[in-house]
């Protein structure tokens, strides 16, 4: 895999040799249940801030949820992981955050890498006005995966199997992405994202432009996937977060508020601001 | 069912919503007819003026190939038109004779025998077109040729009837005026030097303006930091749109032919200044193309490790493309018609020839309209609807490439 053999980071909230040698413990320690953790994030846009202080270990090979009102920071911290936050220029991340032990914001660190290893999908579905093969290929394409068209082929099926969406567009992989429902888009969207083989997806509010039969199987896909990646999930959706996730984290005004096993936090929160919001009394 | 819901107050003005809609659509359809209507009254006049051009007189015209007369043309075209008329014979009548023919005849003729064989009784029959005066006298109804009578002595009208009636006049495409340049005989003045002008020019323009003004707003919009300096840089380039084009002339004047001795009058420094003129129409239309793309077409590419040029080119962009064709075609449609800055690079000259490149002098369409409506000859008058007929069919051509263009790239959503 790659950037594993970089040195371990030394991040720059950590100042005293204990704290560093904790800090490598945390690490080492993360690399083996949790592919991504998180520590001390701060997120201000221009000078409103948007995440204070958020730490939070995300398992591997399970679906991590992070629900919370609108406006509490679950979508800007998603989009920390892959850096997509880089592209909105008022945007300052502070925070380390390490992705198998390594810190993503380590200069050596190619961001055309990570967003190769950390993929995501969005609220709307956004395929390409392109073929439906063409969506799936693209990013291995760009990434130079497949030596020849023959495997080039293989990733697409594969990637269209895996998202379930292959025997509906067996026949017509070549007409146009925009011809399908917007279901289908958003399973597409995920074909695309699997296809150059991320370690873990991200997905911001999958469901949220889907009717319900839409959503569902997209949920059901979702619970498949977990078995060779870890997700990530941003939801509205109290219901989906208790169905698909393993864990869950509430946040709430830019506050990570709490955070545990989804069954913990549905049936016994421990801050009463997780308790009004999964009661519908805030949010 | 309205008096049982609305009170007698919210009835009235329920009514007077309604009124006051229909008023609107009214405002907007009188607006649309009233423009309509001048569009239809110009285009009329145009036609209704120029549409002579396209149909002329000639003559078919028997001409005396002796050898006595060597290679003088000139003689040979006389002696056969007078020997038409035994009873011209002193000076002035011979002077208004020839006066009826076309300057250009005795080059036809010249022409015409470099190509056949003189047959053996030395006659050859040559096709020419009347001079401006005697064209136009014949292509008038004959009730309507008394208006002819300060320019044609009764003479020469009764010369040009006797020819009439003797069926040596025929009705023909004029295809002179496709095939020639510009004379100074309004019988024989063509188009095609201007319109190969106006071709080589566009292409100029084309060439600079659409990658410099393509690349330049593909820099402001995706990777330019939007500082103060950004912010500067974009309210000139809108300013610049809204200079007066004469001034592009005057800079392309000082630049390209004072600093870089580009030659004057020729269709690359015109090109070149058009294509300045254009830089910032082009540059407006590309950005606002590529500020209509969905941004989340972008971030899908970005999300699959696109480095932002490949999510650029390979999304963006593409989605951009009839956007930006538009634009390229709103900028070239000004450039084409534009008159004033070629004035200042020389391109008004008179050029008689038909330009073979880039760097050979000649002028350009709408400034044959303005030379030619500039021409006291009356023959000029019906040859500058003409040309203004050309130049729009010209626009309309270039446009619907461009529209094709666009309907090529455009995506389906």
């Amino acid at each position: 895999m790659k950037g594993l053999a970089h040195p371990m980071p030394v991040t720059t909230t950590a100042t005293t040799a204990s704290e560093i040698s904790s800090e490598r413990e945390q690490v080492g320690a993360g690399a083996n249940s949790s592919i991504i953790s998180a520590r001390n994030i701060n997120v201000h846009y221009g000078e409103k801030p948007a995440l204070v202080n958020v730490s939070v270990e995300i398992p591997r090979h399970q679906v991590t949820a992070m629900i919370g009102p609108s406006g509490c920071g679950k979508s800007t911290f998603l989009r920390c992981l892959n850096r997509m936050n880089d592209l909105i220029e008022s945007c300052r991340v502070e925070g380390d955050i390490f992705l198998d032990g390594e810190d993503i914001h380590a200069p050596q660190v190619d961001v055309v890498t990570l967003r190769m290893r950390v993929g995501m999908v969005f609220q709307k579905p956004n395929p390409f006005p392109k073929s439906i093969y063409d969506n799936v290929a693209y990013g291995p394409r760009i990434h130079g995966m497949a030596d020849s068209n023959s495997e080039l082929d293989e990733i697409v099926l594969n990637s269209l199997e895996r998202a379930g969406l292959l025997d509906e567009v067996r026949d017509r992989m070549h007409d146009s992405a925009m011809g399908l429902s917007g279901g289908q888009q958003q399973r597409l969207c995920i074909a695309r994202a699997i296809a150059i083989a991320p370690e873990v997806i991200l997905m911001d509010e999958p469901c949220s432009s889907l009717d319900p039969i839409a959503s569902a199987r997209v949920e059901d896909l979702i619970d498949e996937l977990r078995q060779k990646y870890s997700i990530i999930v941003v939801t509205h959706s109290m219901q989906q977060a208790a169905r698909i996730s393993q864990k869950t984290a509430f946040f709430h005004l830019g506050e990570l508020v709490e955070e545990g096993e989804t069954e913990r936090i549905f049936t016994a929160p421990k801050d009463t601001r997780t308790h009004a919001y999964i009661t519908g009394r805030i949010g | 069912m309205n008096n049982a819901v609305l009170s007698q107050r919210m009835q009235t003005q329920l009514r007077r919503r309604h009124a006051a809609e229909k008023r609107f659509r009214w405002y907007g359809a009188a607006a649309l007819c009233f423009a309509l209507a001048f569009l239809f009254v110009l285009l009329a006049t145009i036609i209704f003026n120029g549409a002579g051009v396209f149909i002329h007189k000639r003559m078919l015209f028997e001409v005396a190939v002796s050898e006595h007369h060597g290679d003088r043309y000139g003689a040979m075209i006389k002696d056969s038109w007078k020997a038409q008329f035994p009873e011209v014979t002193n000076r002035r009548q011979r002077r208004e004779l020839y006066g009826l023919i076309s300057r250009d005849a005795e080059f036809l003729l010249r022409e015409h025998l470099a190509g056949v064989s003189v047959p053996d009784n030395g006659i050859v029959v040559l096709s020419v077109p009347f001079s401006g005066d005697a064209g136009e006298f014949l292509e008038t109804d004959p009730e309507k040729r008394d208006a002819f009578s300060e320019r044609l002595s009764p003479e020469q009208r009764g010369w040009l009837e006797r020819i009439e009636a003797s069926g040596q006049v025929e009705t023909v495409f004029n295809k002179d005026f496709f095939l020639n340049a510009d004379s100074r005989e309004p019988e024989i003045a063509g188009i095609l030097g201007a319109l190969i002008g106006s071709m080589l020019t566009m292409c100029v323009t084309f060439l600079f303006s659409f990658p410099i003004g393509v690349m330049a707003a593909i820099y402001l919009e995706e990777f330019a930091a939007k500082g103060r300096l950004f912010r500067f840089i974009e309210v000139n380039i809108n300013n610049l749109a809204a200079v007066p084009s004469i001034v592009f002339g005057l800079l392309g004047l000082a630049v390209f032919i004072g600093l870089f001795g580009v030659p004057r009058s020729t269709p690359l420094v015109g090109g070149l200044v058009l294509g300045l003129m254009t830089l910032p129409t082009m540059i407006i239309a590309t950005r606002a193309a590529l500020q209509a793309v969905p941004s989340s077409l972008r971030y899908a590419a970005l999300a699959l490790g696109a480095t932002p040029t490949q999510a650029l080119l390979h999304q963006g962009l593409p989605a951009a493309m009839p956007g930006i064709f538009t634009g390229a075609i709103i900028g070239m449609a000004q450039a084409l018609g534009e008159t004033a800055p070629l004035l200042m690079i020389g391109m008004v000259a008179f050029v008689a020839d038909i330009p073979d490149g880039f760097t050979s002098a000649s002028t350009a369409l709408p400034v044959q309209v303005f030379l030619w409506a500039d021409s006291p000859e009356r023959g000029f008058v019906e040859k500058t609807s003409a040309a203004i007929l050309v130049l729009l069919a010209f626009l309309a051509v270039m446009n619907s490439a461009a529209i094709y263009l666009r309907r090529k790239f455009e995506i389906k959503w």
